[in-house]
């Protein structure tokens, strides 16, 4: 990638960092520990790596994301937005009497959301659906989905792995947003996932590991999950839950975090002191 | 005190006085405020991760092992995601199984429509010999935590986490499956379940009483199994009966009030909850609003139907 534009995209990631923290920060709570740990993955998918359409944005003929740890709608719509999916007014009506934003994803209200999602483990499955019924109709198109750590506890990700795997689901690249927390605490003190990698590569999936906040290594290891093998793709990324709001990161108790507009205003300010290298 | 400090309190003294309660969570130990049984039991308090159905299995598999398990998680993925477990291992198991369903219906609020349970009751109500609490204050839950943990069975308990609220004064008699009366009244009986709906249907009362309708209020706080004696008392002395949950109309306690009476006592059952309605995003003022659950809006339609009657 070349420098112009690795600058652009952390300028990007950057700005939708700042909307997603302003965003809650006018509600007064959300989950903003599980948004920010994402957001560089998300800028990336939106920006150069999926091929969608914000102007006709159920195309058929296009790659889709399930964001199946749900809560962390508010870094997706900020990235949506930024995209030019829908106006930037929107994020402020988030969870509002009747808003097009609610809290976690929902692909009837929100303009490029693809499935809807909340109640954690579902979305797996959901996305392997997606690539099947893309195999149904001859659609060869990409289908992405990020799930959560803690997410990871359930059950039903691990039927979901051992399908997709059955059913070669090689369009399928998976994302796990390793952030090494959950609600109650640390990953590894309540539910610890111990070997990732191995575990799904024992469950038939090509995987990578890589760090979740590094734009470019986004970019090489999705390229790489998308050559030839009839193998699903899973992308550990290690990632820091709350990244970059001074407030939050860091904070065991960043999961659903309240806040108010001025404590945002705070974080916000530091961050646009920040340069390219992350240094203030 | 609010009610999920209630709740942990009344584990800690039923803890202390009796080794075989535990407690399970499914990371919502922060949510459900219950650190302090894990602080005092580490032993007996289980935090199971993001895995409510395992979480539900394992809490049967300690009940078999004849401990009394409480588990707690959101009333949404306690009804749907380990229903078949609770059903199966529990329930039908014959186990002791107790289940909190937190943050009932629109409180909810803010998760939105996908952690915003309208079916919950619907659900468990079909579970054969199933006990399904929903109490209104936290001075009515203490009181019923230690009837519930000793109860035969398994138990489903509906509540808010974080509100706090008065209804009570504090010296009442609650017992497990006996309604309250909390007003009495002449011309309408109004049975109320929950945290939400209690307070609406005693405001409703008074906005009735200017219209010169004089209305009964019962807390129900029991839903299963069903207050009948009571429900029939109150049949017999008014003209109609009137519901009001936060929950959906169809399969909640309204339905189960007017199936009790439609074949015992039949009488007109007006029925306030929610109308075929998914959940959504929201504050709890809003979402009260849109469902049509407040007393303002319920009094209205309330009167015109009694009016019709007569
Ligand atoms: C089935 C289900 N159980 C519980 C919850 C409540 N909940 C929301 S987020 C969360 C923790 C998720 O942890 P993780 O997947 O690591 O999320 P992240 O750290 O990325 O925010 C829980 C328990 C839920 N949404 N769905
Ligand atoms: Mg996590």
């Amino acid at each position: 990638m070349n420098t112009e534009k690795l600058d652009f995209l952390t300028e990007k990631a950057k700005e939708i960092r700042i909307s997603t923290i302003e965003m809650i920060g006018n509600l007064g709570v959300g989950h903003i520990g599980g948004a920010l740990s994402i957001v560089e993955l998300l800028t990336a998918l939106y920006n150069g790596i999926m091929d969608i359409d914000p102007e006709d944005p159920k195309k058929a003929n296009r790659d889709k994301l399930v964001l199946s740890k749900g809560h962390a709608g508010p870094a997706l719509y900020a990235t949506l937005a930024d995209r030019g999916f829908f106006d930037k007014s929107w994020l402020s009506t988030l969870n509002a009497g009747g808003t097009m934003l609610p809290s976690h994803c929902d692909m009837n209200r929100t303009p490029g959301i693809d499935m809807t999602t909340g109640s954690l483990g579902q979305g797996l499955s959901a996305a392997a659906g997606l690539c099947l019924s893309n195999r149904m109709s001859g659609i060869d198109k990409r289908v992405f989905a990020v799930i959560g750590d803690g997410e990871s506890n359930e059950g039903q990700i691990w039927e979901a792995a051992m399908a997709a795997s059955q059913f070669c689901l090689d369009k399928l690249t998976a994302f796990t947003d390793y952030n090494k927390m959950q609600i109650d605490g640390m990953t590894a003190d309540v539910m610890d996932l111990g070997d990732i990698e191995g575990k799904w590569a024992s469950f038939g999936w090509d995987v990578q590991r890589i760090d979740g906040h590094d734009i470019e290594a986004i970019f090489n290891t999705v390229e790489k999950a998308d050559v030839e093998t009839d193998k699903p793709s899973m992308i550990i990324l290690d990632t820091v839950k709350g990244k970059g709001c001074f407030f939050a990161e860091g904070n065991l108790s960043n999961h659903n975090m309240a806040f108010n507009s001025t404590q945002a205003a705070e974080a916000i300010a530091l961050l646009r002191k920040e340069n390219k290298y992350g240094n203030a | 005190m609010g009610m999920r400090e209630t709740y942990t309190e009344s584990l800690i003294r039923l803890a202390e006085k009796d080794e075989r309660i535990c407690l399970l969570d499914a990371d919502l130990r922060v949510g459900h405020g219950t650190k302090p049984f894990y602080d005092r039991f580490p032993d007996r308090a289980i935090n199971c991760g993001v895995a409510e159905a395992n979480m539900l299995g394992i809490a049967a598999g300690l009940a078999a092992g004849g401990k009394i398990p409480f588990a707690e998680t959101f009333g949404c993925f306690a009804a749907r995601r380990a229903f078949d477990q609770f059903f199966i291992s529990g329930n039908y198991a014959g186990l002791n199984v107790k289940l909190l369903g937190s943050d009932p219906g629109v409180t909810a609020a803010f998760n939105g429509g996908t952690h915003m349970p309208f079916e919950d009751l619907a659900l468990m109500r079909a579970i054969p010999g199933l006990t399904i609490v929903s109490p209104c204050d936290p001075y009515s839950l203490g009181e019923l935590m230690e009837p519930l943990a000793y109860s035969d069975g398994c138990v489903y308990l509906r509540m808010p986490r974080k509100a706090e609220q008065q209804i009570y004064m504090g010296n009442e008699k609650i017992e497990l499956g006996r309604g309250k009366v909390l007003k009495e009244g002449s011309d309408i009986t109004i049975a109320a379940t929950g945290f939400v709906m209690v307070p609406e249907a005693l405001k409703a009362a008074e906005l009735l009483d200017k219209d010169g309708i004089s209305a009964a209020v019962i807390d129900f706080h029991t839903i299963k199994p069903l207050d009948t004696d009571l429900i029939e008392e109150w049949a017999g002395k008014t003209t109609m009966i009137v519901t009001m949950e936060n929950h959906q109309k169809s399969g909640g306690f309204g339905g189960a009030v007017a199936e009790h009476l439609s074949s015992t006592k039949p009488v007109p059952v007006f029925r306030i909850g929610i109308e075929d309605r998914f959940g959504q995003v929201g504050t709890e003022a809003f979402l009260k609003q849109d469902y049509g659950l407040t007393a303002e809006q319920s009094a209205p339609l309330i009167r015109d139907f009694f009016y019709k009657l007569k």
